[in-house]
């Protein structure tokens, strides 16, 4: 019963949270409306989106978000050292085929989002399965040391925060 | 006088990072290689002017704004979803798919071939 007028209750809370750093300002009748926003937005949605995403170690995912926002600074100065100092001719592009063991869609979602985000690496296609991503390389000698980092550094934690 | 010194430097950061990633895109091949520019230096570009904002309301006007940390939530969020989408549209045009390496498994590469019969939701489970 209550799952069913709270199908998300998380994304619940973030929309209130949401709306109360759009207004920014936290008064009375900034809460009830971002909370009437939060219980009816979710609600209006949920068939779209019928699974809850389980949270095994949400203290991970704390450390997941820090990972890659320093994987962030790092893809930005490689990709502007690439950008300015190699010549066209010796930027090898190549293709990266990086399968998974993610089941739910949104860890996928977020390990593609990541792959974009970090190092030279941006995903462009999944297979019709879900069970590979098609990872493009901007300048790389050694696919298979992408495919093994994203692996270990991004895959891995995601296993351990949605499994 | 410090806190001004830190702000100006993170605009010069931000700036020198979005004009690199502006340049990316006039200087790089195809469009596939392109899309690393936007996604990756633009974004610390918006990142640094973002929390330079976000520091001068804190240390010179003294209040707290959340408006840049939605905006960098905002980003992140729609920053890969756009690449995924350009990425897939130009593929699905120009790249056939013996350009492309094997997916490694029972099925393909989803702009070429249709998803599994069964969808894996909580209705076939």
């Amino acid at each position: 019963m209550l799952r069913r007028i709270f199908p998300h209750p998380y994304l619940s809370l973030l929309l209130t949270l949401v709306w109360l750093s759009l207004v920014n300002k936290v008064t009375l009748g900034n809460i009830l409306l971002g909370g009437f926003l939060g219980f009816v937005l979710p609600l209006m949605t949920s068939i779209y989106w019928p699974h809850r995403p389980i949270l095994r170690h949400p203290f991970k995912a704390i450390e997941f978000v820090f990972v890659v926002l320093w994987d962030i600074v790092i893809a930005n100065i490689q990709v502007a050292k690439v950008i300015l100092l190699k010549r066209n001719a010796n930027i090898h592009s190549q293709w990266v085929v990086v399968p998974h063991e993610l089941t739910s869609a949104e860890a996928i979602t977020i390990l593609a989002g990541t792959i974009t985000m970090t190092p030279g690496t941006v995903s462009t296609m999944l297979s019709s399965d879900g069970k590979a991503i098609l990872v493009h390389t901007l300048d790389t000698d050694d696919p298979d040391a992408v495919r093994d980092e994203i692996k270990t550094r991004y895959e891995r934690r995601l296993k351990e925060i949605f499994q | 006088m410090l806190a001004e010194i830190i702000i100006s430097a993170l605009l010069v950061i931000g700036g020198v990072f979005g004009l690199v990633g502006s340049f990316g895109m006039i200087k790089l091949q195809d469009t596939l290689q392109r899309l690393h520019a936007p996604t990756k230096a633009a974004t610390l570009g918006v990142g640094g002017v973002l929390l330079a904002s976000m520091l001068y309301f804190l240390l010179i006007k003294g209040h707290l704004s959340f408006h840049e940390l939605l905006i960098t939530l905002f980003l992140f969020l729609t920053a890969p979803i756009s690449g995924h989408f350009i990425a897939k549209a130009y593929m699905a045009r120009r790249v056939r798919e013996t350009e492309l390496p094997p997916s490694g498994g029972y099925y393909g590469w989803a702009a070429y071939n249709d998803p599994p019969a069964q969808p894996r939701d909580n209705k076939s489970a």
